[in-house]
C-alpha cells in the first residue's frame, strides 16, 4: 500500500515540478492562439516565422545588419547560425532532406551540381535586378538554365609580386616572369607555386593550365560546362610537360614542400618575388611590411591564363517552409547595394553587383584581383567536378617529383573519365 | 540474485539512518544489535541476529533515503515529461515513443521492490542502447542502402526537386507588379500588366478587371470584387505564404502559355513547367517530348530509353555495398593494400612502443638511478601533448625542403619523408612511437614494481642469469597484466585516425589508382575519404558497409587475442 502511496506522491510532485518549471512554455502555448486571432483580425502583429540562415563567421554580422531592417518590416525573426565555411556544404546536404536544414545558406557556386543532384536547393529569380550583377557570377550559379542562388561575391587567384624586388610592372608571360626574377637575383626560386604541401593544389595552378588551352571540362557555347573532359588534348600534355620541366627533374622551381603557411612566409620574407594566391593572403603580406602589386596570371602557353573564378552566394533550401519570406529577404534586402557593400566591408572579396564592384576597384590591389577574375572562367558547378580533384591534385605532385608526363597524365585523364562515367 | 542479497543493497534499508526512528526494525532483527545501534548497516554477518527475517523485509516506511530518491525521480520525471512534450511539439513520434517507454520503465524500476538488479543496471543499459546500439543499428541500416550524393532524401523530395528544376521562367516574360487577393477563402493574384489590372485564380485564368487602383509602384491596391491582402498580413501568416508560393494562375485557357507565379508576393512572372507528376501512377511526364519517367529500384526516375532525372532518393540495395567493397576492381586493389597497412601499422606500432617503453622502464626502474621521479615525469611529456598538435609539428619538421629534420640530421638533403610511400609509412610509425612509448613506459614501470621479489630471489638462488630471469619470470608475469592493454592499444591504433589525418592525410596517393586513397591510409581514414565528408562525392552506404567490416574484424581479433591472454594467467 505504501508503495503505491509513494508512487502517487512522486507523480504528483513531478507534475507540480513540471508545471512550475514549464511556466515559460505554458505561457507560450497560451500566447499562440492570441497571436493567431491577431492575424485573423488582420492587424499584422509581428508574430511571424523564423528564418534560419547559415553563414560563416565573416559574413554573419553583415547578414544580421541587413536582417534588422527586414525583421522590422515583416515581423519575422532571422536567426543566423555560424558554421565553418567548409562544413556548410556537407551539413546542408545532410540536413535539408531531414527537415532540419536552414532556409538559406551561404555557399560556394561549385557545390551547386551536387545540391541540384541531391534536390536540396530551390531556384531563385532576380527579375530585372539580374542585369545589375556581373555576368560571370550569375553564370556560376546557373545550372540547366536555372539560377539557384543570389551571388554576392567573386574571387580569383592572381599573380602577386613584391614591388621592392621586381618593380610594379606585371609580367605578361611565364618567361618574362622568370627573367624578371632572375634579374633580381632569384635564380633558385623565381616563383612560389602553392601545392598544399605534398597533396597538390590545381586550383591555384589552373591559370597556367588554361594558358596551354586545356580546360578541365569543355564549355558549351552558352558558357555552361559539358561533361567532356578537356585535358586529353595536346594542350593538356604540354601543361604536364611544363610542370615536369619545372619540377625536380628540370629547373627545380616547383617543389612539393610549399604548404599555405610556408608559401606565405617565403613570400613575406622576400625569399621569392612572385606568388599566385588569393585576396585572402594580402593581409599576411602587408602585415609583414612588404609592398605588393597584383595582376593577372602570366601565360605559360600561348593562350590567356584563365584562373578559376569562385563565386559565393546565398542558396535557398528546397524544403524551406518560409520560401516567400526567404525570397523577400534575398531579393529585397540582400541584393541591395548597401547589403553588398556591408558584405564587402566584412570580408573584402570582389562584390557581385557591378556597381559595388566598380566602387571598390579604386583600390589597386582589388583592381588587380578584378582584372585576374575578368580573365577567368567560373569553376565548373557540375557534380562531375567533385570527382576530379582526387585525381588531378596528386598528378601535379607526381609530375613535380619527376614522374613521366607521358604515362601519368593520360592515366589521370582515363581515371577521371571512368569516375565520371559511374 | 539470491533472496538474501537485497538486504545488503536495497537503498530503502541501507539508507535508514536513524534506528530510533524505526524501533520495529530493531525488534525484528532480534536484539543482536547494540541498543544504541547506529545506522542499520549492511554487511553484518548474517545469521548472527537470531531467527528474524532480513531487515529489508522489516522496512516500515519512507526514510530520508526515500525522500532523496523521490526528489531525484521528480527531477528525472520533470526532464522526461519536458522532453516528451518537446518531441510532441516537434512531431518526432519515434523519439516520443522511446522517451515514454524509457521514462515509464525508469519509474517502474525505481519504485518497484522486485527490480533490484535493474536499479543498478538501468542507467548503463540506457546509455548502451542510446550511444552504442542505436549507432550500430543505424550504420547497419545505411550500409544496406545507396544513401549518398544524389540519393539523400525521400522519393517525395526527389519529385519536389524535379518539379522545381523543371519549372522555368518563360523567356522574355517581364516581371509584373503583383498583389495577393482574396474572396470567400479563395486566393488569387492581381497583376498590373502594362496598366491593365488582371485577376486570376488557380481555376480561373487571368482576366482584366475594370476600376482597379494601383499605387506609384504599379502594385494593385484596390481591386473591385476582391480583398487585397496587405503585405503585413501576408508576412505574418505562414499558412497563407505557403498557399501563395504554391499558387499558379494560368495566363490563358491554353496550359502551354504558362502560369503566373510569385516568389516573394510582390512581383509575378510567367513560368512554365515541362514536367507533371502523376501521384497515382508514380510517374513524371515531360509535357513537351512525352517522355515518361518512372521510378526504378535504384532510387531514380528513368525513362524507357535510359534517360535519368538528376535527383534521386535512397533505397535499400541489399548486399551491394559489401559486394562492391570486395569485387569492384576500382576499390578492391587499393582497399587490400590499405587493409594490409592497417594491420601492419596496428601491430608494429604496438610492438615498437611497447618494446621501447619496457626497455626504458626496466632501465629506470633500477634502484641505482638517481632522480627517478623527475626523469619519469619528463618521460611522460610527449604523452601529455595533444596528439594532433604533435602530429602537425612533426609534419612541419619533416618537410623535405624547409623541415629541421633534414637540415639538422641529414646535411640539408631533401629526403622526401612524406612523399615516398615507404618513408611515409616509417614516419607514421616513428611519430606514433614518439607519441605512445611514454604510455608503455608508465604501464611497464607500474607492472615491474608490482612483480613479487621472492620469485626473483628464488631464481637468483637457483642460478638463473639476468637474461633468463627476464625471459622466464619478469616477462611472462608482466604479460599477464599488460597483454590486455596491448590488445586494447592495437584496437585503438587500428582506428587511429588522428595521426594519419594530421601527419600525411593518407598520402602519398596510390599512383594511377582510380580511388582517392594513398599509401598511408588505414581503413578508418579510407572510410572517411569514401564517405565524402571531406569533399568529393559522398557514398555513405559504402562507407557504412566498410565500417561494419572493420567493426567485425576488430571484434574477432580482440576476442581471439583475449582468449590467448587467458592462457598467460595460467602460468
Amino acid at each position: 500500500m505504501r508503495k503505491y502511496l509513494g508512487l502517487g506522491v512522486s507523480l504528483l510532485a513531478s507534475v507540480a515540478l513540471v508545471a512550475a518549471c514549464g511556466g515559460g512554455s505554458g505561457s507560450d502555448e497560451t500566447s499562440e492562439p492570441t497571436a493567431q486571432t491577431n492575424e485573423d483580425a488582420g492587424s499584422g502583429a509581428a508574430a511571424g516565422a523564423e528564418l534560419v540562415v547559415w553563414s560563416d563567421a565573416e559574413r554573419a554580422e553583415a547578414i544580421e545588419n541587413a536582417a534588422a531592417q527586414f525583421e522590422e518590416d515583416t515581423g519575422a525573426t532571422v536567426t543566423v547560425v555560424q558554421k565553418n565555411f567548409e562544413d556548410l556544404r556537407a551539413d546542408f546536404l545532410a540536413q535539408v532532406p531531414t527537415g532540419e536544414g536552414p532556409d538559406l545558406t551561404v555557399g560556394a557556386h561549385d557545390w551547386l551540381g551536387e545540391f541540384v543532384e541531391s534536390g536540396v536547393v530551390n531556384t531563385v529569380d532576380l527579375g530585372e535586378r539580374a542585369a545589375d550583377f556581373e555576368e560571370v557570377t550569375l553564370d556560376a550559379f546557373t545550372y540547366d538554365g536555372q539560377l539557384y542562388a543570389l551571388p554576392y561575391a567573386q574571387e580569383a587567384v592572381a599573380l602577386i609580386q613584391n614591388t621592392e624586388l621586381v618593380g610594379e610592372e606585371t609580367p605578361a608571360t611565364w618567361d618574362e616572369l622568370v627573367q624578371m626574377a632572375e634579374d633580381a637575383g632569384f635564380e633558385d626560386r623565381p616563383f612560389i607555386l602553392y601545392t598544399n604541401g605534398s597533396e597538390g593544389d590545381m586550383y591555384t595552378s589552373y591559370g597556367f593550365q588554361t594558358s596551354f588551352g586545356a580546360p578541365i571540362f569543355e564549355q558549351a557555347d552558352d558558357g555552361s560546362y559539358t561533361t567532356e573532359v578537356g585535358l586529353s588534348d595536346e594542350g593538356g600534355q604540354e601543361f604536364a610537360q611544363w610542370l615536369y620541366d619545372n619540377g625536380s627533374a628540370g629547373t627545380g622551381y616547383f617543389t612539393d614542400t610549399i604548404d599555405y603557411d610556408i608559401g606565405n612566409e617565403l613570400f613575406a620574407d622576400g625569399e621569392s618575388p612572385f606568388i599566385v594566391q588569393g585576396p585572402w593572403t594580402i593581409p599576411t603580406y602587408t602585415d609583414a611590411g612588404i609592398d605588393v602589386a597584383v595582376g593577372p596570371i602570366p601565360a605559360a602557353g600561348d593562350e590567356t591564363a584563365a584562373p578559376f573564378v569562385g563565386v559565393q552566394g546565398f542558396y535557398l533550401s528546397a524544403q524551406s517552409d518560409n520560401a516567400l519570406l526567404a525570397n523577400e529577404f534575398l531579393t529585397g534586402y540582400m541584393a541591395t547595394d548597401e547589403a553588398q557593400q556591408a558584405l564587402y566591408d566584412a570580408d573584402p572579396r570582389i562584390p557581385a553587383l557591378t556597381a559595388v564592384a566598380e566602387s571598390v576597384a579604386d583600390d589597386p590591389i582589388q583592381a588587380g584581383f578584378l582584372a585576374s577574375a575578368q580573365n577567368g572562367v567560373p569553376m565548373p558547378n557540375i557534380p562531375e567536378m567533385g570527382a576530379v580533384w582526387d585525381f588531378w591534385n596528386p598528378v601535379q605532385i607526381a609530375l613535380i617529383n619527376g614522374e613521366d608526363p607521358e604515362t601519368v597524365w593520360p592515366e589521370m585523364v582515363s581515371n577521371i573519365e571512368s569516375a565520371i562515367a559511374e | 540474485m539470491s533472496a538474501s542479497r537485497p538486504s545488503e543493497t536495497d537503498p530503502h534499508s541501507s539508507a535508514t539512518p536513524d534506528a530510533a526512528a524505526t524501533p520495529d526494525a530493531a525488534v525484528a532483527t532480534g536484539g543482536a544489535r547494540p541498543a544504541r545501534g547506529g545506522p542499520a548497516r549492511s554487511g553484518r554477518p548474517r545469521g548472527s541476529g537470531g531467527p528474524g527475517e532480513s531487515h529489508a523485509r522489516a522496512w516500515t516506511g519512507p526514510g530520508w533515503g526515500f525522500v532523496v530518491k523521490l526528489l531525484i525521480m521528480m527531477v528525472i520525471n520533470a526532464i522526461g515529461v519536458m522532453a516528451i512534450m518537446s518531441a510532441y511539439a516537434a512531431g518526432s513520434w519515434v523519439v516520443l515513443t522511446v522517451l515514454v517507454v524509457l521514462l515509464a520503465l525508469a519509474d517502474w524500476i525505481y519504485f518497484s521492490r522486485r527490480t533490484l538488479p535493474l536499479k543498478y543496471l538501468y542507467p548503463g543499459l540506457v546509455f548502451l542502447a542510446v550511444f552504442q546500439l542505436f549507432t550500430l543499428a543505424y550504420t547497419g541500416y545505411v550500409a544496406f542502402t545507396n544513401y549518398g550524393t544524389g540519393h539523400l532524401g525521400s522519393m517525395q523530395q526527389a519529385v519536389d526537386a524535379a518539379l522545381i528544376q523543371a519549372e522555368q521562367r518563360v523567356e522574355d516574360s517581364p516581371s509584373y507588379p503583383l498583389a495577393v487577393v482574396r474572396e470567400d477563402g479563395e486566393i488569387g493574384f492581381a497583376i498590373n500588366n502594362d496598366g491593365v489590372v488582371q485577376v486570376g485564380t488557380e481555376e480561373e485564368p487571368l482576366e482584366a478587371v475594370a476600376g482597379a487602383v494601383v499605387d506609384t509602384a504599379g502594385t494593385p491596391i484596390e481591386v473591385p470584387g476582391w480583398d487585397v491582402v496587405p503585405r503585413a498580413e501576408l508576412f505574418a501568416d505562414t499558412a497563407l505564404q505557403e498557399q501563395v508560393v504554391e499558387l499558379r494562375v494560368p495566363v490563358s485557357d491554353e496550359a502551354a502559355d504558362g502560369s503566373i507565379r510569385t516568389r516573394e508576393g510582390s512581383t509575378g512572372a510567367v513560368y512554365s513547367s515541362s514536367l507533371t507528376w502523376d501521384p497515382a501512377a508514380r510517374t513524371l511526364t515531360d509535357a513537351e517530348t512525352g517522355t515518361v519517367y518512372s521510378p526504378d529500384d535504384r532510387g531514380n526516375f528513368v525513362s524507357s530509353d535510359g534517360q535519368r532525372l538528376a535527383a534521386g532518393w535512397y533505397v535499400p540495395v541489399g548486399f551491394d555495398n559489401f559486394v562492391r567493397a570486395f569485387t569492384d576492381t576500382a576499390y578492391a586493389g587499393p582497399l587490400l593494400q590499405v587493409t594490409a597497412w592497417t594491420f601492419g601499422f596496428g601491430i608494429l606500432t604496438v610492438l615498437t612502443s611497447f618494446g621501447l617503453g619496457l626497455v626504458l622502464a626496466m632501465i629506470y626502474n633500477d634502484q641505482r638511478v638517481r632522480g627517478q621521479k623527475v626523469l619519469r615525469t619528463i618521460f611522460i611529456l610527449p604523452y601529455a601533448f595533444p596528439a594532433f598538435m604533435s602530429a602537425l609539428l612533426w609534419r612541419g619538421m619533416l618537410n623535405s625542403e624547409f623541415g629541421v629534420i633534414n637540415e639538422w640530421f641529414f646535411f640539408g638533403a631533401n629526403v622526401d619523408w612524406l612523399g615516398d610511400p615507404w618513408l611515409a609509412k616509417f614516419v607514421i610509425l616513428w611519430v606514433n612511437l614518439w607519441l605512445s612509448y611514454p604510455y608503455w613506459f608508465l604501464v611497464s614501470t607500474g607492472a615491474l614494481q608490482a612483480l613479487p621479489t621472492d620469485v626473483m630471489e628464488a631464481a637468483r638462488i637457483d642460478g638463473a642469469g639476468r637474461l633468463r630471469q627476464f625471459t622466464s619470470i619478469s616477462l611472462p608475469l608482466l604479460m599477464v597484466s599488460t597483454a590486455p592493454l596491448a590488445i586494447a592499444s592495437f584496437a585503438f591504433n587500428f582506428n587511429n585516425f588522428t595521426i594519419i589525418f594530421m601527419l600525411t592525410n593518407g598520402g602519398p596517393a596510390f599512383p594511377g589508382a582510380s580511388v582517392p586513397l594513398g599509401a598511408t591510409d588505414i581503413l578508418i581514414s579510407a572510410i572517411y575519404q569514401i564517405s565524402g565528408v571531406s569533399g568529393g562525392r559522398a557514398d555513405y552506404g559504402l562507407a557504412s558497409a566498410l565500417s561494419i567490416i572493420v567493426f567485425i574484424v576488430i571484434g574477432i581479433i580482440s576476442a581471439l587475442a583475449f582468449r590467448q591472454t587467458r592462457k598467460l594467467e595460467e602460468i
